[in-house]
């Protein structure tokens, strides 16, 4: 194996470690300036997460292992999606060990691993989040596997550097099967990373809190894992979302340092804009009732399904 | 032929093992400590065996028995299909003999020497079921199977409900076998010659061979599990014992996919293409409805019964992507799909097994079944706990374990379908892979709801606190089932290679194995390629170095304290969300899937009760007007009868003049 790549390979994963908080804290701020708020600093999510690792962690008495491991496999599971999903080069000696189907895999782990965690303790609130995290799940995974399936259908691959170099190559050609994947994927992203619609980051209300029901019982580095957690998984959709639609600007196998670092600009860029969209769109809705949930994501999933039905019928 | 021979030596000493148990049939010491593990490791060189007979280089062996009927001897073969299940048998076999050999223990219903009996014979019928080249050893020991399971589902004879599952289990078997047989009856072709070898000589027309095409779905599906005919699963497993309905649900179920793989993939070697669509089609509908129906259980055995009709349907709609593969003449994927099919069913065999010894410790341990009475069994019972969390995530389809392969294989043959020449077809296939796709992450919800409310939370109870734990022998059982997870999930190109043969034989294709042993790349490495061992490599060293940093770079202190729950104080455990509280967003969901009648308790009720009951729409609008509809037809059958011997005398007399009448 080429130690170029793997270097390549451990740097991109190292930079989605380091970008992920960064993030969190943008859209954080976009937030707030959409609401008329004063933002808070751009790096409040690192600070938090150097405040809570140097905590002593408050567990509750019958906490089993499965409770006290369960932050360090999500971390790995994300970290391990962040290998993945081309963000910056697009020769990632990782993808022969998963491909997409393999990344829905990884998030369906951390999910049924944070559920179980949530029902450890045996409180009203935590199975309630877990509950409740399943039913989103169950509905946001398929719908997030025919997104993949529809760029497959174009790309005849299912890993997911294959795809992007697929799609970014010339000539440019608008798939109208993508438009629909595209939609059923916002969707899909918003329902899995807590936002609204569907969830809120910034609420501890009994009724309507998912994920934050599910991490209450947490506190210290092991919150702050299950934090940095959720900014790798926020940051891995939007670069999956990257990959698939506007996939321009990855290095390719031989860049030289120039192009690398053009391609770290171009990343930033994307995800700039991708946060300010984000935090427009959470600006703009209303949450939705718990009950209205599924039906939002069924929406998703049949989108993406008329897109593969599409991409048939069209022959393109 | 020497391994077909050492195959029957086995046979004939599981057979012999069965008998001993009668020697001394109240003792349970020398049945469960002595017998079960012998039969144990008897199963372990049946495995081998069929290993053996997988390897490169081996050849099918037959070989004709001096038994059965004058002029009918037996036939029996080892070929690389029967092979794999044998292998199957055996694996699952080995980890469900050793737990049973810790699990049975004096009590009322069948006496331990008899069990004894019952168990062994239906583990070697279950091996020449295999192993027959002809209908009628095919036949004989198909029902040898059904009678012996029957009986070792009605162990505990003297609780009527379990009567009654017995009796269902046991007519929806002979409904099948009906089938069955007259498929053999149509393959025979006229030469009335029944060998599976002058089957395979037949060249039957297309009505003809479509014709036995569906009796054999419909008399496999019967055994198998698919709707409409699944009704019999979710009683007759919970009815018995868990070593039993471990044995059904892992290994008997998949007997009837290999019938099914043999006549249609082996005898009948003309197909046309919408054959494949059948199973594709019940499949995905069996699937479905199992996850969802699974999702709503409360009884911790119905609900793993479901699951396994949910993966029957998975299996079935791989083989019906196999033979549509197969019938537009594209080799390599049909053997993609059936490699799915195959390693699905090995995987099933598996957990399922495990997943339902770990229900029999929980049951031996609190007494109890229903979900909404356990509890925190995590902590009174933490090895069953470890190794029912590896049955659950492999279950539940996650990587790196077994059960991703085998799902991931499965996509990998949906994705293929764009390749099939016909624009119909292609069309409804995506609609098929959302369905598959959907039923995965239902099988997920469905097993957080399983192992969360066992073993997870508090007890709900206050006498789950006196659950002791598993003794040694249980704990062998369950860690090999366990390890055969981890395993095959970390070297998935084992599987396929197990699988290779097979394929070979059945649709003159294997996929793509590659020269890397680490990884899978079933069609093209450019086109999808897993490693499950890399996988796992990388989630565990992350999670390893993870762990390392945090403790270097801070600290490890730990305060315990109470929960914390929003601060609110007054908890109990019966604030958990019971089974049927998990269940509920799917209830809502899927609310038209079932029939659902409430009652529920009202503000002033000095006793409020709540109760609820959820039941297959298919009762109501299948069985019931069936079974009035046999009543009807009996009772004008029974005007015949008048119950008087001159009566019956006349008419043996009428039906001899009508004999001669027709001779003469």
């Amino acid at each position: 194996m080429n130690p170029f790549a793997v270097a390549r390979q451990v740097g991109a994963v190292l930079l989605a470690i380091a970008l992920a908080p960064l993030f969190m804290g943008w859209v954080a701020q976009c937030r707030a300036w959409l609401q008329n708020r004063s933002a808070p600093p751009l790096l409040l999510p690192f600070r938090t997460l150097r405040k809570l690792f140097w905590k002593d962690a408050a567990l509750a008495e019958h906490a089993s292992p499965l409770f006290r491991s369960t932050p360090y496999v999500l971390f790995g599971t994300m970290v391990l999606a962040a290998a993945i999903i081309p963000s910056v080069v697009l020769d990632l000696p990782f993808v022969l060990v998963a491909d997409a189907i393999a990344l829905v895999g990884l998030f369906a782990t951390a999910r049924v691993f944070i559920a179980l965690a949530a029902m450890d303790i045996g409180t009203a609130f935590g199975t309630l989040g877990a509950r409740r995290e399943m039913m989103i799940g169950f509905l946001a995974e398929p719908a997030l596997l025919m997104v993949f399936f529809n760029a497959f259908l174009i790309s005849g691959s299912t890993a997911l550097p294959s795809i992007a170099g697929r799609l970014a190559a010339p000539p440019f050609i608008i798939y109208p099967s993508l438009a629909f994947a595209g939609v059923a994927f916002v969707m899909v992203l918003l329902a899995e990373n807590a936002r609204i619609p569907i969830d809120n980051p910034a609420t501890h209300l009994e009724l309507t809190m998912i994920h934050e029901a599910m991490v209450l019982e947490y506190s210290a580095r092991h919150l702050a894992l299950v934090e940095w957690a959720s900014a790798l998984k926020l940051f891995n959709y939007a670069c999956i979302g990257f990959a698939l639609f506007v996939p321009w600007g990855l290095a390719s196998q031989h860049a030289s340092p120039g192009t690398l670092a053009l391609a770290v600009v171009a990343l930033l860029l994307k995800l700039a804009l991708a946060g300010a969209a984000l935090a427009l769109v959470e600006t703009v809705s209303a949450k939705l009732r718990i009950f209205r949930a599924p039906e939002f994501l069924a929406m998703a999933f049949l989108l993406a399904v008329l897109g593969l039905l599409v991409h048939l019928l069209l022959g393109a | 032929m020497p391994s077909l021979v050492l195959l029957l030596g086995l046979i004939a000493g599981w057979l012999g093992l069965g008998l001993a148990g009668l020697l001394r049939p109240h003792s349970v010491g020398f049945v469960a400590r002595v017998i079960f593990p012998l039969g144990a490791l008897v199963a372990l060189a049946v495995g081998l065996v069929g290993l053996s007979a997988l390897l490169p280089g081996a050849i099918a062996q037959v070989l004709v028995l001096p038994l059965g009927l004058p002029d009918l001897p037996f036939h029996i073969r080892l070929d690389p299909l029967a092979a794999f299940f044998l292998l199957l048998l055996g694996s699952a076999g080995v980890g469900i003999s050793f737990f049973a050999a810790g699990y049975f223990r004096s009590g009322q219903g069948t006496a331990p020497g008899l069990l004894c009996l019952q168990y062994h014979v239906f583990l070697a019928s279950m091996a020449m079921v295999v192993l027959a080249d002809d209908a009628y050893l095919f036949m004989v020991a198909w029902e040898t199977m059904a009678l012996s399971s029957y009986f070792l589902v009605t162990t505990q004879h003297r609780i009527p409900e379990i009567r009654r599952a017995g009796f269902l289990y046991l007519l929806i078997a002979h409904v099948g076998a009906i089938g069955i047989l007259l498929s053999f009856g149509v393959l025979q072709g006229g030469s009335w010659r029944f060998t599976f070898d002058a089957m395979r000589g037949q060249t039957l027309g297309p009505a003809r061979a479509s014709i036995a095409f569906l009796l054999a779905l419909g008399g496999f599906g019967a055994k198998a599990g698919l709707v409409p005919m699944h009704v019999w699963l979710p009683e007759a497993h919970p009815a018995a014992p868990s070593p039993v309905s471990a044995l059904m649900s892992g290994v008997m179920l998949k007997t009837a996919v290999y019938g099914f793989l043999r006549v249609t993939l082996d005898l009948l070697h003309t197909d046309q293409w919408w054959w494949g669509g059948v199973p594709l089609a019940i499949g995905l509908g069996t699937a479905l409805f199992g996850a969802v129906f699974a999702a709503v259980q409360t009884d911790m055995k119905r609900l793993l019964a479901y699951s396994s009709i949910e993966n029957v349907g998975l299996i079935f709609t791989a083989l019906g992507l196999a033979l549509f593969f197969r019938s537009f003449g594209l080799q390599l994927f049909a053997a993609l799909a059936l490699s799915a099919a195959l390693i699905h069913a090995l995987n099933h065999a598996l957990f399922k097994s495990l997943l339902f010894l770990a229900t029999g410790s929980v049951l031996h341990a609190t007494g109890e079944r229903n979900l909404g009475k356990l509890g925190g069994l995590i902590r009174r019972m933490p090895w069953i706990a470890a190794t029912a969390l590896v049955g659950t995530l492999a279950i539940a389809g996650l990587p790196p374990l077994n059960g991703f392969v085998s799902e991931w294989l499965l996509l990998q043959a949906f994705l293929s379908t764009p390749r099939i020449p016909k624009a119909f077809v292609n069309m409804l296939i995506p609609l098929g892979a959302a369905a598959l796709a959907l039923t995965v992450a239902l099988a997920g919800y469905v097993m957080v709801k399983f192992y969360g409310v066992i073993f997870l939370g508090q007890p709900r109870e206050t006498a789950l606190a006196k659950a002791h734990r598993s003794g040694w022998l249980e704990r062998i059982g369950l860690t090999w089932l366990a390890l055969g997870c981890v395993v095959l999930g970390a070297f998935p190109r084992l599987l396929l290679d197990a699988a290779a043969p097979v394929t070979q034989t059945l649709v003159g294709a294997t996929v793509h194995r590659g020269r890397a042993t680490w990884a899978i790349a079933p069609i093209a490495p450019e086109q999808a390629s897993y490693s499950g061992l890399l996988f796992l490599a990388g989630i565990l060293g992350v999670v390893g170095f993870t762990f390392l940093a945090v403790r270097r770079i801070y600290h490890g202190r730990v305060r315990r304290t109470a929960a914390w729950d929003c601060g609110y104080p007054w908890q109990t455990p019966r604030m958990q969300d019971t089974a049927e509280g998990f269940g509920q967003p799917i209830r809502h969901i899927f609310g038209s899937a079932f029939r659902i009648e409430r009652e529920l308790p009202s503000p002033w009720d000095s006793a409020p009760r709540y109760r609820i009951h959820i039941e297959d729409r298919l009762w109501r609008a299948l069985y019931v007007p069936l079974g009035r509809a046999v009543q009807r037809l009996a009772d004008l059958v029974a005007v015949v009868q008048g119950g008087r011997l001159s009566i019956y005398l006349l008419y043996a007399f009428l039906t001899l003049i009508g004999l001669l009448v027709f001779v003469l």
